[in-house]
């Protein structure tokens, strides 16, 4: 079968199930046949040759909007590829679209989008989680293999867990962040979604690695990622932090969270207790540093270069304030004004550089925890998937169900979230595995041989397949 | 908090309305992160940005030569009122 027709295929797809879902903002026909037909013509094996790719909507790619889900980037158009996407496209993987997510990454549910929000394919009248809702709806709905999505506090994890499908967050610097639109700088990463694990670990190997475009991307050697799924984690040591599996979690998160350290001990791992004594302060932290953060990077909306500007206005200073008003939606107008305020005279000390001598206690937990165990196993989100609506009007409630993804971000460390089964009410559960800096391998190969041996067996209501 | 002034100092012109959904959730959340006050962090040295170990040890100066960049039209040509390669901007005074 030739590229074309299976690039065709999915394009159909994409199509057909947005009516449904809205997981995509737009569907690239043009470009993406392009594409494929220059593939069918060439004779280089490349390691993604006709791999359909979803891209979040906050990642450039040159000649494709980039709105970040934001009405003050309604119109944009990126003049470049970010780094991931100059290395996907150089691999043969096709970009099928841009997928839809919270407004600037800032979200849980999807439901902060300026352009609507995206549906759960399990379950349509519940969120798929956010940020990146659009990325895991279009691969837990079987229109694409994998797709990219970004992270600051979980927004690959939580919505994987939601969807049923295996998320990534590489460990601070594994990939380059050339080319996604900044939120928070000392935080944010690109992450990957898959179907599978081997899916996610295709992409990693051809994704990762150092960049000179991204100052912050390291000079570490990168692996084969899938010549490390080999299956084999007897003896693996899987910390279990006890205080993390108790209250606040729901009943059936809970079970199946004891049956995935059973399900591991029947591989040949080991459990081990360890504790993160400041893991509980992560929130707190979080919502400091990356709002902090958030409203120094989001001072550059401000209706001038590029994006919507209010007509409104008499006067730059009233131009700018109007364009902001108008241009961003509630939940990043609320977190710019946090971040503005614990940043403002007389409370920075109070706020931000206390945020950031907690967030060194953090992280210190984890080169802790790590001399004694490989992996440290949680529940991604403590809850299934939500109703839509159901906590909109509740913004600290939302942020709370980032309780055991965000340290993750704090620290650096990476962080993989495959299904582990379905709760009673039909949806699927997550289980977080968390790595060692630069362990990407080691926790994929963890979450693999658990797929393998112990499938989520159920499908969504909404599959193409 | 003074959420109007606030968001002055943000360059956001919330309305009434807004500042009125707003002050009370903000006031929650402040409320929420002030928790971290109880931790004696006296001798903790702060976390910097978010480099790792290896992050910090990359080289990151490149060499000093030229590069294509974007073109004054590239760079120009999406804002809302460009004008002859500037960008135009309603009157400052």
């Amino acid at each position: 079968m030739s590229i074309v027709s299976e690039i065709e295929r999915v394009l159909d797809n994409a199509e057909r199930v947005n009516g449904d879902l809205n997981s995509f903002l737009s569907v690239e026909r043009t470009s993406a046949l392009e594409q494929a037909a220059a593939l069918d013509t060439s004779s280089d094996a490349t390691p993604l040759k006709g791999f359909a790719i979803g891209i979040k909507d906050n990642i450039c790619v040159k000649g494709m909007q980039a709105t970040c889900g934001s009405r003050i980037l309604g119109n944009y158009k990126a003049h470049y590829d970010a780094t991931a996407v100059e290395r996907l496209k150089a691999a043969g993987a096709v970009i099928v679209g841009k997928t839809n997510m919270d407004e600037f990454a800032m979200g849980s549910s999807n439901e902060s989008s300026a352009f609507g929000i995206v549906k759960n394919p399990w379950d349509t009248e519940r969120v798929p989680g956010g940020s990146s809702g659009g990325s895991a709806a279009a691969v837990a709905s079987g229109v694409v293999r994998a797709a990219l999505g970004s992270e600051t506090g979980g927004s690959v994890r939580q919505p994987a867990s939601f969807c049923g499908i295996a998320g990534l967050k590489p460990t601070y610097g594994r990939i380059s962040r050339y080319g996604l639109v900044a939120f928070a700088s000392s935080l944010d990463n690109i992450g990957i979604f898959g179907q599978r694990v081997p899916d996610v670990a295709n992409v990693l190997s051809v994704i990762a690695g150092r960049d000179p475009l991204d100052s912050t991307s390291a000079d570490v050697e990168v692996p084969d990622y899938v010549a490390e799924l080999t299956g084999d984690i007897n003896g693996k040591r899987i910390g279990i932090v006890r205080d993390l599996i108790g209250e606040g979690l729901d009943a059936d998160v809970k079970n199946s969270i004891e049956d995935a350290i059973d399900n591991l001990k029947k591989l040949g791992a080991v459990p081990v207790d360890i504790t993160l004594p400041h893991a509980k302060y992560g929130i707190a932290v979080y919502y400091i540093i990356a709002t902090a953060e958030a409203s120094s990077n989001l001072a550059r909306f401000d209706g001038v270069r590029y994006g919507f500007r209010s007509e409104e206005a008499e006067g730059l200073r009233e131009m700018y304030m109007r364009t902001r008003d108008e241009g961003f939606g509630a939940e990043v107008k609320r977190r710019i004004l946090l971040g503005t305020y614990v940043l403002s005279s007389g409370y920075y000390d109070a706020y931000y550089a206390k945020a950031q001598k907690v967030r060194a206690l953090i992280k210190q937990d984890y080169i802790e925890a790590f001399k004694t165990c490989d992996a440290i196993l949680t529940a991604t989100s403590p809850t299934t998937a939500f109703k839509i609506g159901e906590r909109l009007d509740d913004p600290l409630a939302m942020y709370l169900s980032d309780i055991f993804t965000v340290s993750a971000n704090l620290a650096g460390v990476p962080a993989v979230s495959i299904p582990c089964g379905l709760a009673s009410d039909g949806m699927p559960i997550g289980l977080q595995l968390v790595g060692n800096f630069w362990g990407e391998a080691e926790i994929l190969r963890i979450a693999s041989a658990y797929e393998i041996a112990f499938p989520l067996i159920g499908k969504p209501s909404v599959f193409v397949g | 908090m003074d959420v109007k002034h606030v968001a002055k100092l943000a360059h956001i012109a919330i309305t009434d309305e807004e500042a009125a959904i707003y002050g009370p959730q903000l006031a929650g959340i402040v409320e929420y992160i002030e928790q971290l006050n109880t931790l004696d962090t006296e001798s903790v040295e702060p976390m910097l940005g978010g480099l790792t170990v290896e992050g910090e040890a990359t080289r990151t100066i490149r060499a000093d030569d030229v590069r294509p960049s974007f073109t004054v039209e590239e760079a120009t040509g999406q804002a809302p009122d460009p004008v002859a390669g500037h960008f135009r901007v309603p009157k400052v005074l």
